[in-house]
């Protein structure tokens, strides 16, 4: 059992969060032209690292506010907690964001010209 | 009643009170402070078990928890539990035990007769033989069944006993009290810091218990234990359990420890709660788990008899039992010398040591000098025999590769045999936090070496096998974890320990050779729990399972109720032998949690019953359970399904609430709908991205039906939305999506608009909702004193207004979920219950009938109204449903509208929503039937068109109607399918428009 630090309300057990994946995926409005594949990249398409891992958590049982932490996949080490819409600052957080595929994904690009 | 006899010479255990308890039906004695299995050692029984597989005869192996042969029914009735090993059974007045896994008795078990098909049933015969044919499965698995398995649970019986679950923050937790664990929590204790150590035993002391050769400060090693028992006790910040496993290492430091609080209390006393979990979460964590004594691998090592040496010496030496008349010791290291000399002592004739080494070490030498010990040096037993007792053995000089003896064997009779094949360092809990093995090619086992989360191993579980060398290691990497927990380091802090030296130098032969090729000659057993033999490593590795995962299935070895605890490294180091591998290549499996077996019950605590889930009851429950309702499970609400009068069917009541519902009125109680309070300025505008249709052009006081999408556009929630006032909404969702739509609707706040000014609120119990259809309804309303105005003129379909009826503030919803006129009317949840009553007594005179969530469903088919996760599964998008209609091509965008235009949204053999008229109006589909093209029974499966969803009698249609999702479903409209029925019968329907009664839509108005 995880023991997850909320920014908001602290250290508390894994139990009381759900777990919503990968994170800084952006989703790309409808006025951003994608083909079936590259709707289906952003869609579909999660990154599954052995190692370090920016993702997504919601304290459903507590102040119900979504927070980003950074994990290492072996061994469950949390190397930063922080706040839903920004960058990790962490070395390891920094080095997960780049490493992710997804930076390279036309979805991401073209979403973010727009 | 039987006295023991094998006790002992005035061995203190002998002034403590006697207890008398029952084993197979018989009275045996034993003295207060026994183990199960020391009190059957002193009364001579030697064989206490049968084997899993092949029904063999076997004796205790161990004095510990990890002993797999002496399995035990303890209690009887509804307090019976299986599988409890002899080792960890304390003896007390009353204490009622039977033997497992034999039939008819212990010493004559017919099952045994599998001993003679032995080369027939070799690892992995269940995959082998009895794969054909495979219509004979069933018989098979009967046999099998029968067969198989060790104890019997108390299926029949429900547990009566109490279960609990406990929370606890700790600086350092420490596993294991021995002499490692007491010395750590003692200087940890003294720092200040909050400790809980934990130990499997009711005594705290670990080894210490069971030698006499070891003094501490001075005191013999078990007065010590008790010494620092005490102190320990007299500090605030140390919490002992004793009795209790750590059974379980999780992540980022939270441990599960089984405490056994009552199992050794006589029936009478047993007031308290029988055994707790406790959940820890430590900052810092201290494994002192100890050492397991290997067995030899000899052929016929599991004949009663041959036991553990450190056994032998503990049983002697904590409870004054003796196992044998005659000993045999077999080693291949110094500590069994210990074994001799305890038994020596106590007077038991020694046959002599058979010592596998060329040499023994000069701490040995000296300190034997004085005993008249005759040592086979370079020699083994290579073979040992006997049936339910050992009765010889084979003694030979071993080649040097050890890979063969060097000359014809000897025979020694002998009954029993104390062996010892070295020490594994116990690295269960390490290995479950994640932390890495190294192997020592020296000493023969693997220790921890790189560590995972934050802990440390100490004494024994960290390779250390000397006294004075554990007793430094612990008070280094206490002082360590000291500085953890930032508290200052203990540099004063020495113990001494002073003991017979011996040193710990193994010839590790991990599989001893008896002059006979492998296979025969005997079994030699590598896992005794479940008859695992060096042949069956070797047949593995042979077909191909040549990975130590591999070898752990297809063998088992390693698995049941003992997880390997003595079997592991001997059989890995024969796949390693085999392939002619390094150990440390080969590797380990994976440790996993439990790490001794713990009770369901103690893990369900008392989650269980009616606490297992939480139950939702409405406002207007008690008024449903005074009326006869039956309830169904909808989500975590309990919900009127029915309301039977008199002896009604479930069929004749839901016909007769369904057709009062549309020629009268119907009632229905539905404040389990999940409703959401949405304010914000931009409130409109999130709901037109959440939703698939138009927000913001909703007039105040209008409500409008909406569906949601996830963002691949199939279908995850619909309800109706209303809006109050020009930033304000009331939405409501299904009953059982309430809690997902509203996490839903905040991660796409919070992730991707959180630019929008908009706040959520549940306010699902807030509100009593109470629905009033029928063409009835307006009247009964309206003699309700309600002070709205309800004609049509004044109060639209798909509208609201707020009023009173009598003293009771009301929103009024016109809305519709039967099709006919319909009133949906919220007030406060507090005054749900009155308002129901008071509609109840005024709607006598127009015959308003209560209904249920069945008529509710049968009510909405008939109009074709889908229900969300009936009509769909997650695969089904608007336009199968024919509800296009609802989707804007208008907004610039909403979550799922790039989705509805992917290819295989528009490709031609989607699912359709569409309606069934069976041919015989009065044949009902079941649900979840499936369609097939018309005359393709014979090839049913190649020709699946798809489910049915719904079905029911339509009391007002009077015949069966049915919905369901077919391939291409609307261009079949006219044109028959057939639905094979489980039974063999063949139903014939022809395909429809989903909307069986008032196809217009007219009967809203009232009729």
């Amino acid at each position: 059992m995880l023991n997850i630090k909320c920014p908001n309300c602290g250290y508390r057990d894994e139990s009381e969060f759900s777990c919503g994946g990968e994170a800084h995926i952006i989703r790309p409005g409808y006025e951003v032209q994608l083909s079936d594949k590259d709707w289906a990249e952003y869609l579909f398409m999660r990154y599954n690292p052995k190692g370090n891992f920016t993702e997504r958590w919601f304290h459903a049982h507590g102040c119900r506010k979504w927070f980003n932490i950074v994990r290492n996949t072996i061994t469950n080490e949390i190397y930063e907690v922080y706040s839903a819409g920004s960058l990790p600052k962490s070395t390891e957080g920094r080095s997960a964001y780049k490493s992710n595929w997804r930076r390279h994904s036309q979805a991401e690009i073209k979403a973010l010209k727009k | 009643m039987k006295t023991g006899n094998r006790r002992v010479h005035k061995h203190p255990i002998t002034s403590q009170k006697v207890v008398i308890f029952t084993f197979d039906g018989k009275k045996y004695s034993a003295y207060k402070g026994d183990t199960l299995a020391s009190a059957l050692i002193s009364h001579n029984i030697k064989v206490v078990g049968r084997s899993f597989k092949y029904h063999r005869p076997r004796g205790l192996l161990s004095i510990g928890s990890e002993e797999p042969n002496a399995l035990f029914r303890v209690g009887t009735g509804s307090k019976a539990e299986p599988n409890i090993p002899a080792t960890q059974i304390e003896v007390f007045d009353g204490l009622v035990v039977e033997s497992q896994n034999r039939w008819p008795s212990l010493k004559f078990d017919l099952g045994s007769i599998n001993s003679f098909f032995a080369r027939l049933i070799p690892a992995g015969f269940y995959y082998k033989t009895f794969m054909w044919p495979s219509s004979m499965w069933k018989k098979y698995e009967w046999f099998i069944r029968h067969a198989a398995g060790l104890g019997k649970a108390a299926y029949d019986h429900q547990d009566p006993d109490r279960y609990e679950h406990l929370h606890y923050h700790c600086d350092v937790l420490i596993a294991g009290g021995g002499l490692s664990g007491l010395i750590s929590a003692y200087m940890l204790g003294l720092s200040g810091a909050k400790v809980l150590l934990a130990d499997e035993k009711n005594e705290l002391g670990g080894s210490l218990l069971f030698e006499d050769d070891i003094k501490i400060d001075g005191s013999k090693g078990i007065v010590w234990a008790k010494k620092i028992e005490q102190q320990l006790s007299d500090m605030n910040n140390v919490k002992v359990l004793k009795r209790s496993c750590v059974f379980g290492y999780h992540d980022h430091n939270f441990l599960t420890i089984a405490e056994r609080c009552s199992d050794h209390l006589t029936e009478s006393s047993k007031t308290i709660s029988r055994h707790k979990l406790w959940k820890v979460r430590s900052k810092q964590v201290i494994i002192a788990q100890g050492m397991h004594e290997r067995p030899l691998v000899i052929s016929g090592n599991d004949i009663p008899g041959v036991m553990l040496s450190s056994a032998v010496r503990g049983y002697i030496n904590k409870y004054g039992v003796i196992p044998g008349n005659s000993v045999l010791v077999c080693t291949n290291n110094d500590d069994a010398y210990r074994t001799a000399i305890t038994l020596y002592k106590a007077g038991v004739k020694i046959l002599g040591i058979v010592d596998s080494r060329n040499e023994q070490s000069s701490d040995i030498l000296k300190i034997i000098k004085k005993y008249d010990f005759k040592v086979f040096l370079g020699y083994v037993v290579s073979s040992i025999y006997g049936k339910n007792n050992v009765r010889s053995v084979e003694v030979a000089p071993i080649s040097k590769d050890a890979k063969d003896i060097s000359a014809l064997p000897f025979k020694i009779s002998t009954d029993l045999v104390a062996m010892s094949g070295g020490w594994t360092p116990i690295v269960s809990l390490f290995s479950q936090s994640g932390g890495k093995l190294e192997w020592v090619e020296k000493e023969g086992f693997f220790k921890p070496a790189n560590h995972n989360q934050s802990n440390l191993s100490i004494g024994g579980s960290n390779g250390n096998f000397d006294f004075q060398e554990c007793i430094d290691d612990t008070i280094k990497k206490t002082n360590e974890i000291l500085v953890r927990i930032n508290k200052r380091k203990n540099t004063k802090f020495t113990m001494a320990a002073s003991y017979p030296k011996f040193s710990y130098t193994p010839r590790n032969i991990w599989s001893v050779p008896n002059g006979r090729i492998v296979g025969k000659g005997g079994k030699a057993f590598i896992d005794f729990q479940n008859d695992v033999t060096v042949s069956d490593i070797h047949l593995a590795s042979r077909e191909g399972y040549q990975s130590v995962e591999h070898l752990k299935r297809y063998t088992t070895t390693g698995m049941a109720t003992d997880q390997g605890k003595t079997s592991n490294i001997n059989a890995l180091a024969n796949l390693a032998n085999i392939l002619q591998k390094p150990i440390e290549e080969v590797g380990t499996t994976t440790f996993r949690m439990p790490y001794t077996p713990t009770t369901l019950g103690n893990i369900g605590g008392r989650d269980i019953k009616n606490l297992f889930d939480p139950i939702r009851l409405t406002r207007i429950n008690e008024w449903h359970n005074d009326n006869n309702a039956k309830f169904e499970h909808v989500g975590q609400w309990m919900r009127a399904w029915y309301y039977p009068k008199n002896n009604e069917t479930f069929d004749e009541t839901v016909a007769r609430e369904v057709y009062s519902a549309r020629n009268s009125a119907g009632i229905l109680d539905a404040s389990t709908l999940g409703k959401i309070d949405i304010k914000g300025v931009d409130a409109a505008k999130f709901l037109d991205l959440v939703y698939t249709n138009s927000w913001s052009n909703l007039k105040i006081g209008k409500c409008r039906y909406g569906l949601m999408l996830k963002d691949d556009g199939m279908v995850m929630d619909d309800g109706v939305t209303s809006r109050l006032g020009t930033d304000h909404f009331h939405m409501t969702t299904t009953t059982g999506g309430a809690a997902n739509v509203l996490n839903w609707l905040e991660e796409w706040h919070q992730t991707e608009w959180p630019h929008l000014k908009v706040y959520f609120t549940s306010v699902t119990e807030s509100w009593s909702v109470i629905s009033v259809s029928g063409p009835k309804s307006r009247a009964i309303l309206d003699a309700s004193n309600c002070s709205i105005d309800l004609t049509n003129e004044n109060f639209e379909f798909m509208s609201f207004k707020e009023g009173m009826i009598e003293n009771i503030p009301v929103r009024v919803f016109r809305i519709s979920f039967t099709g006919e006129l319909s009133f949906e009317i919220n007030t406060p949840a507090r005054y749900g219950l009155q308002l129901w009553k008071k509609l109840i007594e005024v709607g006598k005179e127009f015959d308003l009938t209560p209904y249920g969530t069945e008529a509710m469903h049968v009510l909405r088919a008939e109009r074709g109204f889908v229900i969300v996760g009936q009509e769909t599964d997650g695969s089904v998008s608007p336009y199968d449903l024919g509800m296009g209609w609802i989707v804007s091509k208008k907004k610039h965008d909403f979550i799922g509208k790039r989705s509805l235009e992917r290819e295989s949204m528009s490709a031609s053999n989607r699912k359709e929503l569409v309606g069934l008229l069976t041919d015989d109006p009065k044949k009902v589909i079941p649900e979840g039937a499936h369609a097939i093209e018309k005359g393709a029974e014979n090839l049913p499966e190649k020709n699946i068109l798809g489910h049915v969803t719904s079905s029911y009698y339509s009391p007002n249609c009077r015949r069966s109607i049915a919905m369901a999702l077919l391939k291409d479903g609307r261009s079949r409209k006219g044109s028959n399918v057939s639905i094979p029925l489980l039974n063999g019968e063949l139903v014939e329907a022809k395909v429809v428009n989903p909307i069986f009664f008032d196809p217009n839509g007219v009967r809203k108005n009232g009729i």
